[in-house]
């Protein structure tokens, strides 16, 4: 027998008991942060090991893995992680949304509609929403046992009251299943949205602060806000410069040495996906719109 | 009679079985009411169903204090066949159990003699492994709340007379509460606490 010199995803199998334990926790109590033993992983924090053991306690043989950083499948970050589960699990990984069964992501929920038969893995580095507000851990606890979130409101009403609107746009708190408050990650408040009534579930690992949390499929999610100042999610006023979709989060890219710029996808599959269905942005015209122009 | 000596394997491959029971379970928690399939235990001791012994497999170990029903107790083979293929400790008092496996629906005890958790540890809390008749026949019971469309209806034979009583006092502890795993045969159901059952007609 020709035994690998670790085990199947890489966790020994007591550590991947104790994760889906507290993985059926999480579920139960949404949006409540469920205490694990987080282990060292082969890459350090910040590399995501959070969602890596998470991914590594519910992967199996049949399931298609895809990775994403800030939207893209091809970042260091990203390829090293879907390696990583290539070489210690031997499972098929992909970029397409639609064919995976688990998405390991940091800082970026899909554009594609999640399905029923999909789990998104989110990388956390901060699971505690009220941790800037209140330091001792003893203190946050009681707040959540409570649901006494007073604190958070004023905070988001000091940004009312400072810049005329809720100044925070990554990281914005959420109401879970209207009961526990919870960070949704580094996400841009853009996707907040796409947490509500997924068909998909949503589980969080956060491996530096050892937490494990979850969104059942088909749960409320609400941002939180103010009747006066409701939620509104970020916008562009501008459309992706290579397949000119309206409805996705963009990032601002220079794209020569001069200084230009433009705005594309943030979701590289989103986007290379309507350029194969022929979508044409700004940047990427069809060669007879170009002649045309000329 | 089996004795410990004579115990055969739990699962035939332990990692791959205990990944895709896990996923089963979790499925089922993640979305209640549906019926999910756990793979195959052989030399599972009676009165304990194949896909308890599953889920045991999959879920105890040593920080897994395990209780269970007298039907169960009542001869030593599945608390040897527990201790023996997950070294989870077997005791007596239910209030500090981590999972608790019923064989007799009838005489399961009251939920106040398990473990609830606390406001602030609402994790910390015992999850009922329950074994019932059936999973696809018997009343119908309309199910709402996180991991459901809308309303689902789930068939089952759960045995417990005054379920929807039970239910509705763990609903009024959230966050705290206990999680139930229905199991018939192989078939595996969950109704973690956050799920509301309501009996229908027909
Ligand atoms: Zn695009």
């Amino acid at each position: 027998m020709n035994a690998p010199t670790y085990n199947f995803a890489y966790l020994d199998e007591q550590t991947k008991r104790m994760i889906r334990r507290a993985i059926l926790k999480a579920i139960a109590i949404p949006g409540y942060q469920v205490p694990f033993a987080s282990r060292e992983m082969p890459m350090p924090y910040g590399w995501g090991t959070g969602g890596v053991q998470v991914t590594a306690a519910i992967l199996g043989p049949v399931d298609k893995l895809k990775v994403i950083d800030q939207g893209s499948d091809d970042t260091t970050n990203a390829i090293s992680i879907r390696k990583f589960f290539e070489k210690t699990a031997g499972v098929a990984v992909t970029t397409n949304t639609n064919d995976a069964t688990v998405i390991q992501t940091r800082h970026r929920i899909p554009e594609a509609t999640l399905q029923a038969h999909q789990v998104l893995v989110y990388q956390v580095p901060i699971p505690e929403p009220l941790r800037f507000l209140e330091p001792r851990e003893t203190e946050t606890r009681r707040m959540h046992a409570l649901g006494e979130y007073g604190l958070i409101h004023v905070k988001l009403y000091e940004d009312i009251a400072r810049f005329g609107h809720i100044a925070t746009a990554y990281a914005y708190p959420v109401k879970v299943n209207a009961r526990y408050v919870m960070d949704p990650s580094p996400t841009p408040k853009f996707d907040n949205p796409k947490m509500n009534n997924s068909a998909a579930l949503q589980l969080f690992g956060a491996g530096r602060e050892k937490r494990i949390y979850a969104i059942p499929p088909y749960t409320s999610v609400v941002s939180l806000d103010f009747e006066d100042h409701p939620f509104e999610p970020y916008k562009h006023k501008a459309c992706c410069a290579l397949c000119n979709a309206e409805d996705s989060y963009l990032d601002e890219i220079v794209t020569d040495n001069k200084g230009s710029r433009m705005f594309v996808c943030s979701d590289t599959d989103y986007c290379e996906t309507r350029q194969s269905q022929g979508h044409r942005g700004s940047e990427n015209a069809a060669p007879y719109a170009e002649s045309a122009n000329a | 009679m089996t004795t410990v000596a004579e115990m055969p394997a739990g699962f035939a491959d332990k990692v791959l079985a205990a990944q895709s029971t896990f996923r089963s379970v979790m499925d089922a928690m993640a979305r209640p009411g549906t019926v999910q399939r756990i793979q195959a235990v052989s030399g599972v001791p009676a009165p304990m169903m194949r896909g308890a012994a599953a889920i045991a497999l999959t879920l105890f170990d040593q920080d897994t204090p395990v209780w269970l029903d007298s039907r169960l107790a009542a001869t030593m083979d599945v608390a040897k066949w527990i201790k023996f293929h997950t070294s989870a400790p077997v005791i007596a008092d239910p209030a500090i159990c981590a999972f608790a496996v019923v064989a007799d629906a009838a005489a399961l005890p009251s939920f106040e003699q398990f473990a609830f958790g606390s406001g602030e540890y609402p994790d910390r809390s015992t999850t009922i492994i329950l074994q019932v008749a059936s999973l696809t026949e018997g009343p119908a019971y309309e199910l709402r709340g996180p991991g459901i469309d809308g309303a689902t209806i789930l068939r089952a034979a759960i045995g417990v007379p005054d379920l929807l009583d039970r239910l509705a006092l763990n609903a009024s502890l959230f966050p705290r509460g206990i999680d139930l795993v229905l199991v018939s045969g192989e078939s595996v159901v969950a109704l973690p606490r956050t799920t509301r059952l309501v009996a229908k007609e027909g």
